[in-house]
Formats: structure tokens, sequence, C-alpha cells
């Protein structure tokens, strides 16, 4: 770039290669898995080259595992989570960095906080919340006395039984898993890079923030969406336990699911290949989010200076 | 009506958020564990029983491992959305147990009418299941007891003509293997079970005081005695000298017997199928090897049970009750038994399934059978019934990993082991103390 | 931190608040709360049943000797993971920023990992390592390496580091790429033309200007190799040989999920939190001073 060395050149390439063969190889391995007949899969070890089976495997555990509906329905919720994550993150770090008011630093450790632990951590109580989430107005209900009021004022007793439950539904898969501050803290840290002149000069020209949001924060922050959308949706695609409870029924199935699913256990035949080759299928669609939008939030970047 | 098109493009985003699949009633929701080739035997079983009769249906989901089957059903249950039936494994036992969202199988099948003599099933698989009254808590359904298996390829090649029925000829025999050009001439799967569990049983040494945790829940292990002791050191020897490999804390040990890295194997009876599917070599099975001067007791069963879960109508529980009924039928047990390699849990089951030859044929299935039966289960080989099992599983599987790579002596491990492990049962005994 | 231009609206920032909160208060701060009191007690795993302990589960966790390597452990485990991933990943992205051809395949394919499933990623590192069937394990035997991760503690805890780092290095990786590339190649060449030779660059132009995002890094590279590892752990080696794997982390999710013990593994999960937040509250204390947000 700055200065041209052959020595350096051919250290960068053998730096990058050998980076991509210890980066890649595992892939390549599965992929390789996914090539074999049963036979050949049980080998120990493994072969190194390809076999002749792609088709076949992709064929047998396409429809042996619905693959088609997997891959429909965590592509919704991947998507859900995404959209809904990177949609209310940037408007509260909008709040929390361009605004001074009184609980700003409360609501930042507020949301911050949600780093700390783990949805796994708290998964049996986040799934009793789910399955029943308006329980609090019942609670209300009867903690308002409703019942009794209403039969002392009216004859008769009126009590709310609702039951609004998340199970098996998108939203159950999607909006637990947006309460989470990694969007947020990445656009509050790209917030506080964004030179001050450009809100100085908003200001001067009467524009309100939202005005400001929209017309200058929303385009700079392009990249860093691009950004987001390859985190999230690969979060919310890689997804294994909490879909596990939230879904009952195998018509909600998500991938990972599915895809620990088609693992052999140890009882069972070495059905490697065709656990591979579903695993291939399930790696395309995040695979294609992380090459398609890296190019572009790279691009992005480089424009962006300009 | 005309709606403003936002209006039905919000309704369109709720109905897909929130609309989902509804199961229908009146079908009995089954959850298990079954992978593989058992899951398809588990689906034939049920579908079987549905096409039998027309009052029921029962629906089977997979639901993962063992311990992801439980915490769904767990979570299932504080949502109020618990399943009729779910398979839980052996070390759960306790748990289901005393966890107040049990209906127990003997009252179910009493309830709906069913009358069931319990002494014609075969009462070592369901001594491990039942109240100290011989009451029945849950239905068997899938049962091994660990058995002996070995490469006679590699035997003939070292000149062993017979398998070895005491430990110190396994010691001759791993010699022998050894001086043969053999590496590794033995290994294990379910080392707790196989090794400290069942050795304890067939010797009758108590794993745990107070009839291995029967009777009451103040107990405490025992398992860190002399004569256990000296077993684990020997084991010990072997894999310090590498006659012996560990491959793991469940039956990864069968992999290495099937692929011929390793001669001989303890493991459960159940591995049966899998070893005839992909051992590529002549191998047979026998009881599994006693001290010598020892008239050996029966082993204990391992595997996983039917629990039924409260919380559900009487109609749907007329249902549960037909389908264990099937489970039990004599049919279904034989077709189940040689189909998986489970054992079967009626007498006559057995009875028919030797009348019909089948043990003449695959004799290797006789050997779980048998060595099971061959006494009277006394208070200590009857089972074992200790809280937070599971947990107590993975300590001793820690602590053996500690001996076996030489960082402890087989007595510190055990006493490690047992110290740790008491303080998992005084938890679970303050938590259930009424 | 706060930018110095703001606006002086009074409701308004609440208005854009409150979505996350809602979101955050319902699925967050009301499990988190019922996960958090199960900590003092102990609980039966089907709900029917609880009893209030005070802090015993804490006194057993502090008294117990186990718990105190685990959290040895875990700090060899989530350093070394960091380090390596931050290390490895901005190796990678200065040696791709240098590259002027062929840049877009070595980015796509140096960033494939960060798609792959903990699920996935663990059987695929067995593959390659299991001391039985691995490829690896296969050369390691011929060469006469006794490789046995599941016997050997410290192998273990190399095989976990190093898949742990294998996921994370893609991330970095694009991070600090994206921050490389943003800084004006016109800067770097005016040094250049002063004569300062790479290295001295490196120190003095490129590592200032990386630092929000190296703060970041570090900030997200502890959170996953603190919180989101028990995956691959529970793929590889289940926190075994003995406890040579077994991180804070996997203890909660082995107690909690496999032992069914809520209490002790909420009352861990509270403990695990109190670190987190005392090693990123350090972060932003005492490292986001010397963070350059702005060129000067």
């Amino acid at each position: 770039m700055v200065d041209r060395s052959p020595v350096r050149d051919a250290l960068t390439h053998a730096v990058l290669w050998l980076g991509i063969l210890l980066v890649v190889f595992p892939i390549y391995y599965a992929f390789v898995a996914a090539t074999l007949s049963l036979e050949e899969v049980a080998r120990a070890p493994m072969p190194l080259i390809p076999g002749r089976h792609l088709l076949e495997n992709l064929q047998t555990v396409w429809s042996k595992a619905h693959l088609g509906r997997v891959l429909f329905n965590t592509f919704v919720m991947a998507a859900g989570i995404t959209v809904g994550k990177i949609a209310i993150s940037i408007l509260s770090a909008f709040a929390v960095t361009y605004f001074r008011f009184r609980f700003r630093m409360a609501a930042f450790w507020m949301i911050f906080v949600t780093l700390m632990l783990p949805v796994e951590v708290r998964i049996i109580p986040t799934y009793a919340v789910a399955s029943n989430i308006i329980a609090p107005l019942q609670w209300i209900s009867e903690w308002l006395y409703l019942p009794e009021l209403t039969q002392a004022l009216m004859g008769r007793r009126f009590e709310l039984k609702l039951e609004l439950s998340l199970l098996d539904s998108y939203a159950g898969l999607i909006l637990p898993l947006v309460a989470s501050a990694t969007a947020t803290f990445l656009f509050r840290q790209f917030f506080l890079t964004i030179p001050e002149e450009l809100a100085e000069a908003a200001k001067i020209d009467g524009a309100g923030p939202l005005r400001f949001f929209w017309a200058v924060l929303v385009p700079m922050s392009r990249t860093n969406v691009a950004a987001l959308v390859v985190i999230l949706f690969v979060y919310g695609w890689n997804q294994y336990l909490w879909p596990l409870l939230i879904t009952t029924t195998p018509d909600v199935s998500t991938a990972m699911i599915t895809l620990r699913h088609l693992m052999p256990g140890p009882n069972d035949p070495p059905t490697w290949h065709l656990a591979m080759a579903g695993a291939l299928v399930i790696l395309i669609p995040p695979a294609l989010v992380v090459t398609v939008m890296q190019r572009w939030f790279v691009q992005g970047l480089i424009e962006g200076e300009k | 009506m005309f709606l403003p098109r936002i209006l039905l493009v919000a309704l369109a985003v709720f109905a897909l958020l929130f609309g989902r699949s509804t199961g229908q009633a009146a079908e009995v929701q089954f959850w298990h564990a079954m992978t593989g080739a058992l899951n398809d035997h588990v689906n034939t079983m049920v579908k079987t029983y549905n096409e039998s009769q027309k009052e029921h249906t029962v629906v089977a989901t997979f639901k993962g491992t063992y311990p992801e089957t439980i915490n769904q059903t767990i979570a299932a249950f504080r949502a109020k959305k618990q399943p009729h039936l779910v398979q839980v494994f052996e070390v759960g036992t306790l748990t289901m147990m005393l966890s107040g969202a049990v209906y127990p199988v003997h009252q179910l099948m009493k309830e709906q009418g069913y009358n069931i003599d319990w002494s014609k099933f075969i009462q070592p698989v369901l001594g491990y299941y039942m109240t100290p009254e011989g009451n029945l808590m849950s239905m068997p359904f899938n049962s091994s007891t660990p058995i002996f298996y070995f490469n006679l390829e590699h035997f003939k090649k070292a000149g062993i003509h017979a398998p070895p029925q005491t430990w110190d000829e396994m010691e001759a025999a791993v010699k022998a293997l050894r001086a043969s050009g053999q590496e590794c001439a033995y290994t294990t799967s379910w080392q707790s079970w196989v090794h400290l569990e069942n050795y304890s049983a067939l010797h009758n040494i108590p794993f745990a005081s107070k009839a291995n945790g029967f009777k009451g829940l103040d107990t405490v292990l025992e398992f860190n005695n002399p004569q256990v002791v000296k077993h684990i050191a020997r084991l010990a020897k072997w894999t310090q000298e590498g006659s012996m490999s560990y491959e793991g804390r469940t039956n990864q040990g069968t992999q290495a017997f099937q692929n011929g890295k390793c001669s001989m194997l303890t493991e459960s009876s159940a591995g049966y199928a899998n070893i005839t599917r992909n051992a590529k070599f002549e191998w047979s099975a026998a009881p599994l090897p006693v001290e010598k001067g020892t008239k050996p007791l029966n082993s204990i069963i391992g595997g996983a049970t039917l629990w039924v879960l409260q919380g559900h109508s009487k109609e749907d529980y007329a249902g549960v009750a037909s389908f264990l009924n099937y489970v039990a039928s004599v049919d279904n047990q034989v077709w189940w038994h040689e189909t998986t390699g489970y054992l079967p849990i009626t007498q006559a089951a057995y009875a028919k399934a030797k009348a019909d030859g089948y043990y003449k044929q695959v004799p290797v299935q006789e050997t779980g059978l048998k060595q099971m039966m061959r006494a009277t289960p006394t208070e200590i080989s009857r089972g074992l019934r200790l809280g937070n099992f599971v947990q107590i599983r993975t300590v001793i599987d820690e602590e053996l990993e500690g001996v076996w790579a030489g960082k402890k002596s087989p007595k510190e491990g055990l006493d490690e082991a047992v110290r740790r492990g008491n303080e998992l049962l005084r938890q679970f005994e303050q938590l259930n103390k009424q | 931190m706060l930018k110095r231009v703001l606006f002086r609206n009074r409701y308004l920032p609440y208005y854009l608040l409150l979505p996350q909160l809602a979101i955050t208060v319902v699925f967050f701060y009301g499990p988190a709360t019922q996960a958090l009191f199960s900590a003092f007690r102990l609980t039966n795993p089907f709900g029917t049943g609880s009893r209030f302990v005070w802090l015993q589960n804490f006194r057993q966790l502090f008294g117990s000797p186990e718990y105190a390597t685990s959290l040895g452990r875990t700090l060899i485990f989530s350093f070394s993971t960091m380090a390596l991933s931050l290390l490895l990943g901005l190796l990678f992205a200065t040696a791709a920023n240098r590259v002027l051809r062929g840049s877009g395949a070595y980015k796509t394919l140096l960033i494939l990992p960060y798609a792959v499933a903990p699920v996935l990623a663990g059987v695929l590192w067995l593959f390659i390592f299991h001391p039985t069937f691995g490829v690896l394990s296969f050369i390691f035997r011929n060469v006469g390496f006794h490789w046995n991760p599941l016997l050997d503690g410290t192998q273990a805890m190399v095989l976990v580091v190093v898949a742990a780092t294998w996921k994370q290095v893609s991330y970095n990786f694009v991070f600090f790429l994206a921050g490389l590339q943003a800084i004006p190649r016109g800067v770097l060449e005016a040094a250049a033309v002063d004569g300062a030779g790479p290295g001295r660059r490196f120190l003095h132009i490129v590592f200032p200007l990386l630092t929000p995002t190296s703060f970041f890094l570090m900030v997200i590279n502890l959170v996953y190799a603190f919180f989101d590892t028990f995956g691959i752990i529970h793929a590889i080696t289940e926190g075994g040989p003995g406890q040579a794997t077994n991180i804070l982390i996997y203890k909660v999710f082995s107690d909690g999920f496999l032992g069914l013990n809520l209490g002790s593994s909420s009352a861990q999960s509270v403990v695990l939190m109190v670190i987190v937040i005392a090693l990123t509250v350090i972060q932003f204390r005492y490292i986001e001073r010397r963070v350059q947000y702005e060129m000067t």
C-alpha cells in the first residue's frame, strides 16, 4: 500500500494463506464428510478428499429433515431478531448519546447489563414469562380484587382469565432474543466518533433531533447496520436452547434443533455424511449473509471516508 | 369491509407472529429421547398401537437428549403445558418420584380399571422403579444391563479359549492379548454404572447406606470401600500401562471395540444391535467378570422409563393407560426386545421368545437376561435410589478421570467422589425434607 | 460519555428509549430477577416446592475447592482466548489490508467461521482432534506425540481454547479490517514520506486510531469468552477430563440444565454476572480513558 516491498508482500500472502488454512479447514472437512457414503464416513480417520455422494446425501437429508420448512422458520426468526434489535437499539443509542436527561446513565446501564446475563442462564423463567405474557394483567386484576368488586357491584363475578402464550409462535422465537445490548453498545460507540460539527450544523440549520437522526445519523450508520445485520442474523440463526424450549411441535422447528437431531448419537450408525450434508445446507444462509454483507459493509466504510 | 391497507398489513404480521399450530385435544403426547434407528422403532410402535384401536391417538415427539427432554418437560410443566408421557433415564428416578408432578403408574392403571399382576413382571427390571411397598412408579421402557463383549479373533490370536469369568482371569487375558501384539486389550463404556454400581451390586457391596438410598434420604455414599478401591486400582494400573484405554464418559468405548481397537468391552446389553451392525469381526458376549470365589448376585438395570405427568383429564389418562398396557403386552415386548436389544419386562415375553427359539438363534441376547435374573435381588442389588444422581455420576466421572490420568491415587479419587457426592445428597435431602 | 453538542428536548429521549426498555423489562428483568431470586432458594426442578435458604448456595460455592478451580480455569481460558483471537484477528486484518488483488477472496474465507454455530463447530473440531477418529490425532500418533485430551487436562484446555478462538477470530478480523481501512491513506503516506517505517507507523498512527475498535472488541471478546463458550465446551469435552475445562459458565449450564440444581446454578450465575460486570466496569473506567474517539 504505502510502501512496496516484495519480501513483505510475500510474507503477507503467507500469513493470509496460513490463516485461511487454519480457519477454513474444519469447514472443508465437513464438506468432505457430506460427500461420502455411510461406509466411507465411518472410517477412522475420515478420508481427506471428497467422495461422490454429495447430491444423494443432500436429497436424502432435505426430505428426511424437512429442511425447506425448517429453513423458512429459522429465516423468519433470524430476520425478525435482526430487524427488531437494530430498530430499537439505534433509537436508544441516539437517546443516550445526544441528550442529557436525568436517567441517562441509568438507562444506559439498564440496557447494558443485559449483556451480563446470557439467555441460557435465565431460560426457564423466560419460558414462564413467554408462555403467558399477559399474566401480569391477570395478577393486577386479582390484586385489585376485581372479581370481588364486580361481584359486589354487578352481582356477577368477572374474572380475567387471560392467556396469551408465545409458545410455538414466531413472536415467541423472536421477542425474548431481542432483549440484549450488543447493538446499542455498537451504535453508541459509533455515535461517539461522529464529529461534533455535524450536530452543530444541524442545530444551526434549525433542524430538530429527529431530522438530524434520519438525515445524518442513519445514513452514516449504514456500515454499522451492515455489521449488525451480520452479527444478529448469525446470532439468531444459530440459536439452540431457546427455540428448543419454546417450540413443541416439529413444524416450528428451527435449524439448530434439526441439526442436533441429525447428528448420530453413540448408539446410532454413524450417519455423519447426512448430518454434514444437512449442516452444509443449514450453513448456507448465514454464510451468504456474512459474505454479501461483509463486502457492502467494508466498501461502505471506505466510501464513507471520502 | 374496507380496511386501510396498513391495518391489513399489521393484521397479517400479527397473525404471522402470533398464529401457532395447535395440537388436537385427546391426543396423548409422548416425549422421548430415542435417536436414530431407535427413533424409527418408537415411531413404529406408536403407529402400530394407533392402528390397533380407534379411541386414542398417541403422538410421539423426539425431544433431544435425556437432559434436554427433562428440561423441556420441566419448562412445559411450569407453564402448564406438559405432555402426558415422558421418557426419563434411570438416574432421574428419585427426582421424578419426589417432584410432585407425576401420576404413579400403578395408581393410574388401577384407577383406569386395569388389573395388572405386577408379580408377573421381571422383578429386577421393575425393582429399581418401585416404592418400598412394591408399587410401580413408572413403566420401564428401554432397560438394559451391562455385559462383557469380546473379540473372538483377537482371543484366538492370543490363545484365549474361553471368556474370563473372574477379574484374575481378565488380568491373564489382558497379558495374553498384549503379548500377542494387541495394544488396547480392554475398554469400558459407562464407567460408573459398570465398575462402581454394578460391581458393587454383583458382589453385594453397598454403594450407599440405607439400602442404596431406598430407605431414606439421609443416605451416604460408601463406594470408597477397600474392595472397590482395589478394583479401581487394578483398572488404573491397566490404563497407565496402556492395556486399557479410557474412551469417554458415556458409550464411546463401544466404538473403540467395534472398530477393532480394543479386544474386550464392558457395555450395556443394548449395545448388541450396534455391535452386530458395525463390528466386522467375530465376537461374542458373556456375563460380567466377578472376583474369584464370589457367588455373584444379579446385575442392575439401566435405561429409561415412562413417567406419567399430572394435570390432564380423565379421558386423556384413559388413553395413556391403554398405551402403557400395550407397551407391556407380550407381542409388543417380544418385538421390541428382538428389534432393539433392550430387555423384555414381562416373564411371559421372555418365555415366548424362548419358546420361539429366539435365543438359539441369538444367544447373546439372553446373556444380559440370565445375568440379571440369576439371583433374587437383595436390598443392595435391587438398584440405587439417590437424589441428584446425575450430578453424582458426573462427579464420579471427573474423579475417575483424575485416577486414570495418574493425578490421584484410586483411594484419593474415590474418597473425593464420596465427599462431593455426599454434599449433593445433603442438598437433595434438605430440599425434600418434609 | 456524552457528545458535546446536544439536543434539548425533554421528553423525546424517553420515547426513543421506550421500545428497548419495554422489551428489556419484560423479557430480561422479569426473568432475570426470578432467576436471581432462585439463587437464594433450593428449588425442586418442577417448581412444586422450594425452600428459602438465604446465602447457603453462595456459602457452599465459596467453600468448595472445585469452584475456585473452576474460576482459575475460566480466567486462563478467557484471557487466552481473548488474547489469541484479538492478536490473530489483528494480524490477519493487517495482512488483508495490505493486499490489493484477491483480497475479497481472503476476506470471505477468513470470515466464514463466524457463520458456523457452536453446535456444529464442536463436532468439526472433534472430526479433527478426537483421540480415536480425529485426523490430526492420527498424524500425532504416527509422529509419536501422545495426544489424549480425554485424559490430559492441559491438552483438553488447549483444544477448547483453539476451538473458541477459531470462532472469534473472524469477528475480530472484520472489525479490525474495517477500522484499518477507515484510516485515511493520506495520514499514513505523509508519515511514510517523513521517514517513518511500518513499525513506527503502526505504533504511532494505526494503533491509536484503532483504539475505539479495540476497546469495543475487548469488551465483546471478554463477554464472549465468559458467556458464549459453553456450547463449544459441551460439544467437545463436557468440562472434562477431571474438571480441566469446567469453566464457570459451563458449570452454570451443567449444574442447572443437567444436574437440575437450580439454586446452585442461579447462585453461580449471580457470581459470574458480578465478575463480568466488574471486569467491564474496569474496562470502561481505566481503558476507555485511553481511547481516542476523534482524530486530533
